[in-house]
């Protein structure tokens, strides 16, 4: 275990130092939140088209927003994975000692701390535009951890497309394909009871809407999960664990 | 290598200590296949301890694939490999932590400082914080590159870079050095000044060194003996001196491999592998 975390903290510590080193990557994803709630929160919030319960449009959208920018920056990470093997990073990391699981989950865990720079962002938009957010401590640290694990949820699904399409091209044409479908195919910007049938089948198989569900609840005062957390929480670390148990699998042949 | 529970890691900590009877690399009939092309096909392969071995052959002959399987990089389709007395499939941790590798490719992270590059190393072999700093200030003044430590990779010459994975790939004081055309794409003098660590290496810590190279100067002016490949076999196996003797008396190294390694103009390796060279001979400036 010491092993483990040892090894993973290593690959986290160069993916921040890199980050902090270049932060454009996040300054350019902080601005399609702002879009979403600043513009298209705002205007649907005026057609009132759209039952939200007891919350706003844009208290009900925010935790969606959050999620879909968790979504956005992740499901792309796998490009970076393919340039690492083009430059021969995976070689000299998959011909060290270090577990293949303690490399992955490296991986994961530093798309988590990206996405906690997306929550920050989150916030503080939506502190600006008075959505009445939770603010004890329980429930941010809550939510962190939530956007953490689907950061790691979205991370490593990217790393076993990037392991599968092995190039750039390929890759972002599937990225491309998939982001879309998996963002209006949840409970982001709808509720799941307004969907049609067939599109709520897709949702509740969709690893985003558990997410968005737990986020609404932890993030909003008068916000509930719909799943219950327990039901929450137990898909993502289901997702989480297979996608973990088939990326160790396909991340070594990335050097092959 | 501290901790010396398991018969593996003792063995590992022992490897540049004990006087060697078997081979640090051995391999006997080792095949990859790739669909219906054969890669490497029956390759047997003996190099001793303490010896630097070079691996010769046109692009497409085989020489990565030979070196991507015995650094546990990609499973054998048939044959067996040992390599610092462990199987390449069964104890592949084992393998791991006795070698070190620099590919063909340019590894060393761009966007990290030498220093940090190191660090990672280090913290992925394991070492722990007190040896960690040691080695890695050792293995910077090794190579030569205390001054530009901390400066971004990115910056480096294409010899600093060499120099840098060479450091990489020693901090862990490995039994065996596996290294991919280290000096391909660089300047005569940062290649000189690569081989003189790499002679240097072999004599301070006894390493083993298998390299691969296209440079016929090199091979003959550093390696103890050489295997030539051609379409995946191994066409000879001997030292650079006798080899030419065995030609005539005027033969040269390129007479040498012109002879044993076919020589055909179409026999340049795949659109992959010539993309890749040529990728990292850019790299290199």
């Amino acid at each position: 275990m010491k092993r483990f975390l040892r090894e993973s903290a290593a690959i986290v510590e160069v993916e921040l130092i890199k980050l902090m080193r270049d932060p454009t990557e996040i300054i350019s994803r902080a601005v399609q939140p702002v879009l979403w709630l600043v513009v298209f929160g705002q205007v649907l919030a005026q057609v009132r088209g759209i039952q939200t319960g007891q919350l706003s449009y844009l208290e009900f959208i925010t935790p969606g927003i959050l999620a879909q920018s968790v979504l956005f920056s992740a499901i792309f990470y796998g490009i970076g994975i393919i340039w690492e093997r083009d430059l021969g990073v995976v070689h000299k990391l998959l011909a060290s000692p270090a577990r293949r699981i303690s490399l992955v989950f490296g991986k994961a865990l530093a798309a988590g701390f990206r996405g906690l720079l997306q929550a920050a962002v989150i916030y503080l938009i939506a502190f600006v535009m008075n959505v009445s957010l939770k603010q004890d401590a329980l429930s941010i640290v809550a939510v962190l951890f939530s956007v953490m694990l689907g950061s790691g949820i979205f991370a490593t699904f990217s790393l076993v497309i990037a392991c599968i399409v092995k190039t750039r091209e390929r890759f972002m044409g599937i990225g491309q394909l998939l982001t879309m479908p998996m963002f209006f195919a949840s409970n982001a910007i709808y509720p799941l009871e307004i969907m049609p049938g067939w599109l709520r089948i897709v949702a509740q198989v969709n690893p985003l809407t558990y997410l968005i569900d737990a986020l609404r609840g932890l993030m909003i005062n008068g916000g509930q999960s719909v799943h219950g957390y327990y039901v929450d929480f137990a898909v993502m670390f289901a997702v989480f664990g297979l996608l973990l148990f088939v990326a160790v699998r396909l991340y070594p042949t990335l050097a092959e | 290598m501290s901790n010396t529970a398991t018969p593996h890691l003792q063995r590992i900590a022992n490897m540049n200590t004990t006087k060697h009877d078997s081979f640090a690399i051995n391999t006997s009939e080792l095949t990859r296949q790739f669909g219906n092309l054969i890669a490497v096909d029956h390759v047997k392969l003996q190099v001793a301890y303490g010896e630097i071995f070079g691996l010769l052959g046109a692009n497409g002959a085989g020489k990565s694939t030979v070196i991507k399987m015995l650094t546990t990089l990609l499973p054998p389709t048939s044959g067996t490999a040992e390599v610092g007395g462990f199987d390449v499939i069964k104890f592949q941790g084992a393998v791991r932590r006795s070698i070190g590798y620099v590919s063909q490719l340019l590894s060393a992270d761009g966007a990290l400082t030498g220093y940090e590059n190191l660090r990672l190393s280090a913290k992925l072999y394991g070492l722990d914080k007190a040896e960690r700093e040691q080695r890695i200030a050792n293995a910077l003044a090794f190579m030569g590159l205390e001054d530009s430590s901390h400066n971004l990779v990115r910056t480096y010459s294409g010899g600093m870079i060499r120099r840098l994975e060479l450091a990489q790939a020693m901090l862990h004081r490995p039994a065996i050095l596996f290294l991919d055309e280290p000096t391909i794409g660089l300047d005569p003098v940062a290649r000189h000044l690569v081989w003189d660590r790499l002679l240097d290496l072999r004599r301070d810590y006894g390493m083993t060194v298998l390299i691969t190279t296209h440079d016929m100067e090199e091979a003959e002016e550093l390696c103890d003996r050489l295997a030539i490949l051609h379409r995946g076999r191994v066409s000879v196996v001997g030292k650079p001196a006798e080899l030419r003797a065995g030609l005539g008396d005027d033969a040269s190294m390129d007479d040498v491999f012109a002879h044993y390694a076919g020589g055909s103009i179409q026999e340049s390796g795949t659109f992959r592998e010539v993309a890749r060279t040529r990728r990292t001979a850019h790299r290199l400036g």
